[in-house]
C-alpha cells in the first residue's frame, strides 16, 4: 500500500520460506517503480520470526536503502523480540518502532532531517 | 523424577523447505493443547523451525522426521520435539554449538540458538550415523 511517498507493507501470519523471498523481490521492485523514500514494513500481524525470515527482512532493508528509501519496521510482538535477542539475531542495522504511527514519524524526520 | 508421555504423538516427514509450515504449525498446537505461554511457545516453535531447516538443509536429500510429543512431569505440561536425520552428521560438534560458525551460508544461529530458546536441549551426532536433537519446553 501506498502513502505518499511511503510504503506500506504488512506481513501476516506464518510464512513460507519462498514467500518470504517472493515478498522481497516484489517489494524491492516496487520501491524501485514508485520511487518511494520511505518504507514502514508493519510485522504486528507476523507469529513466528526465526533466524531465515530476519536474515531476509535485513536484506530486504538493506536493498531497499540502495535504491534510496529508508526503512522502519514497526509492531514486532514480544514474543517475537524476546525470542530473536535469545536467538541471537540483533537486527541491529534495521530501525524499528513501536507501533504504525510512531513509524510514520520517525519516516518523516528522516526526510526533514535531509532538508535542512 | 519421571516423565510420562501423554500418549499424544505426532510425526511429521521433512523433505523439502514447505515442510517447515507444517512442524511450525504442530508445534504450535501442540504448544497450546500443553499450555504453554505465548513467550515459551514462540521459542519452542522458532526453535523447532531452525532445527527442521538444517535438515533440510545438510541431511541426504534433505530428509529426516519431528517427532512430537506432549509430557507430563510433576504436574507440569511440556512439549518433547525430536529431530532426526540421516545425514552425514556433524564432525565438528563444538564448532556447530558456537555462534556464527556455519558450513551453509547461513547466519550459524540455528544451533547454539536454538539451545538458548528452549528448556532441555541434546544432541546426538557423528560423521556417518546422522543427527538427533531433542528439545523440550516445560510450562509453568
Amino acid at each position: 500500500m501506498r502513502i505518499g511517498r511511503n510504503l506500506l507493507v504488512t506481513l501476516q501470519g506464518d510464512l513460507e520460506d519462498a514467500t518470504v523471498e517472493q515478498i522481497e523481490r516484489v517489494v524491492t521492485g516496487e520501491v524501485a517503480r514508485t520511487q518511494a523514500r520511505g518504507m514502514l514494513i508493519d510485522i504486528s500481524g507476523l507469529t513466528l520470526v526465526d533466524s531465515f525470515v530476519a536474515r531476509v527482512i535485513a536484506r530486504l532493508v538493506g536493498m531497499v536503502r540502495l535504491l534510496g528509501a529508508e526503512t522502519t519496521l514497526v509492531g514486532m510482538q514480544p514474543a517475537v523480540a524476546i525470542t530473536l535477542v535469545e536467538l541471537g539475531v540483533s537486527m541491529k542495522h534495521v530501525h524499528t518502532a513501536l507501533n504504525a504511527e510512531q513509524g510514520m514519524a520517525r519516516l518523516a524526520g528522516l526526510r526533514d532531517d535531509r532538508l535542512y | 523424577m519421571t516423565v510420562s508421555t501423554e500418549g499424544v504423538t505426532q510425526t511429521v516427514t521433512i523433505g523439502a523447505e514447505s515442510d517447515l509450515l507444517r512442524v511450525r504449525t504442530t508445534l504450535r498446537a501442540e504448544s497450546q493443547a500443553a499450555g504453554l505461554g505465548l513467550t515459551a511457545a514462540t521459542k519452542l516453535v522458532t526453535a523447532g523451525s531452525e532445527l527442521a531447516r538444517n535438515i533440510v538443509r545438510y541431511a541426504v536429500h534433505g530428509q529426516g522426521e519431528v517427532l512430537i510429543e506432549a509430557l507430563e512431569r510433576g504436574g507440569k505440561r511440556g512439549v518433547r520435539a525430536t529431530f532426526s536425520d540421516a545425514g552425514p552428521g556433524i564432525p565438528d560438534l563444538e564448532a556447530a554449538m558456537s555462534d556464527n560458525f556455519t558450513t551453509g551460508g547461513g547466519l550459524g544461529l540455528g544451533l547454539p540458538g536454538s539451545k538458548r530458546l528452549v528448556d532441555e536441549f541434546s544432541i546426538d551426532t557423528g560423521p556417518g550415523r546422522g543427527t538427533t536433537v531433542v528439545i523440550t519446553q516445560w510450562g509453568r
